[in-house]
């Protein structure tokens, strides 16, 4: 294995002859961002895996009435949106510096990351409606698929 | 080296993967009928196997990105770092013998 002898956390570039590739700290924030939401994001899926997988019955448990017992709450409603967030801003920083690692032609590169942007912005925006616009109790739907407050 | 390798391979997996949960999810919003259709074609054992897969992805993404941190703001992170990866391969093994017979009961369990 292969050590790097010193390994050190980028900073701000000072400036002079050695800043060449971006202008200002953007690169920096997002390096930033990566760690912050990696620390959050582990409680948040170690939160939703545990719930959704562990916990009852398992994933035999889930279907539309678990999802509209769990969204019936804004405690998880809250939950899944940070992590709705966080999870889609950090994929996508991270799989942009896949492409800039990888894509070496200059069309390759601006295709695969139009993608991945147009991708970023369906299912945050999706994501997004969908917890705000739940309708647990859809009318004309069958009772017994429904959470059990509905009849209430 | 491979750590960095499996690193990004998780990562990419979890992506995709995302994509696709999110969509799944979003046909709460077209009827019930339509999420317990979908969602009952996932429960299958070889759904049940990709989920193990994808928990495992999760785990040791989730572990190493620590250590990645760690190495990167704690001061003795980079003397410690190979140390630190076996921590990891321990908290993956034992995370994974936590989860992994109660998952595979659910989906392979009686009833
Ligand atoms: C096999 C494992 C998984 C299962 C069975 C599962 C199940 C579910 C279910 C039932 C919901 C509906 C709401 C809720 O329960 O909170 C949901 C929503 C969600 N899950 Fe998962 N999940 C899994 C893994 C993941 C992972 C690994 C992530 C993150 C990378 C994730 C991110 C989300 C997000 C962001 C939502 C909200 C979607 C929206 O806004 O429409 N899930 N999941
Ligand atoms: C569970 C908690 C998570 C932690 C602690 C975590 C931590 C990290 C860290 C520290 C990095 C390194 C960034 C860098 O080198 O600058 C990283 C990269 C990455 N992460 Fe995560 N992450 C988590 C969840 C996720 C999720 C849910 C996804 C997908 C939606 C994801 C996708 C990626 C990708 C694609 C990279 C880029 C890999 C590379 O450049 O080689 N991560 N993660």
């Amino acid at each position: 294995m292969t050590l790097v002898a010193d390994p050190k956390a980028p900073r701000p570039p000072k400036g002079g002859p050695g800043r060449r590739t971006t202008r200002g700290n953007t690169e920096l924030y997002g390096w930033v961002f990566m760690r912050a939401s990696g620390v959050l994001l582990l409680v948040l899926i170690f939160g939703h895996l545990f719930v959704n997988l562990v916990a009852g019955e398992g994933v035999k448990a889930i279907d539309f009435g678990f999802v509209a017992g769990k969204w019936a709450s804004p405690f998880w409603q809250v939950w899944d949106l940070l992590m709705l967030w966080l999870a889609m801003i950090h994929g996508t920083n991270g799989v942009r510096t896949i492409i800039n690692d990888y894509a070496e032609r200059d069309t390759t590169r601006l295709v695969l990351k139009g993608l991945l942007y147009l991708a970023f912005a369906v299912v945050v925006i999706l994501g997004t409606l969908v917890i705000f616009t739940f309708d647990p109790c859809p009318s004309g739907s069958p009772a017994d698929l429904l959470p059990s407050f509905c009849t209430a | 080296m491979w750590s960095w390798v499996a690193h990004r391979v998780t990562g990419v997996l979890i992506f995709f993967f995302l994509l696709v949960h999110v969509l799944d999810t979003a046909l709460v919003r077209v009827s019930p009928e339509a999420y317990n259709d979908v969602i009952g074609t996932y429960k299958n054992p070889i759904m049940g196997l990709g989920e193990a897969g994808l928990v495992a992805a999760i785990v040791f993404h989730a572990f190493n990105g620590l250590r990645i941190i760690l190495v990167d703001f704690w001061a003795k992170g980079p003397k410690y770092q190979k140390v630190m990866l076996w921590v990891v391969v321990g908290l993956f093994v034992v995370t994974m013998a936590g989860f992994l017979p109660r998952h595979l009961m659910h989906v392979f369990g009686g009833e």
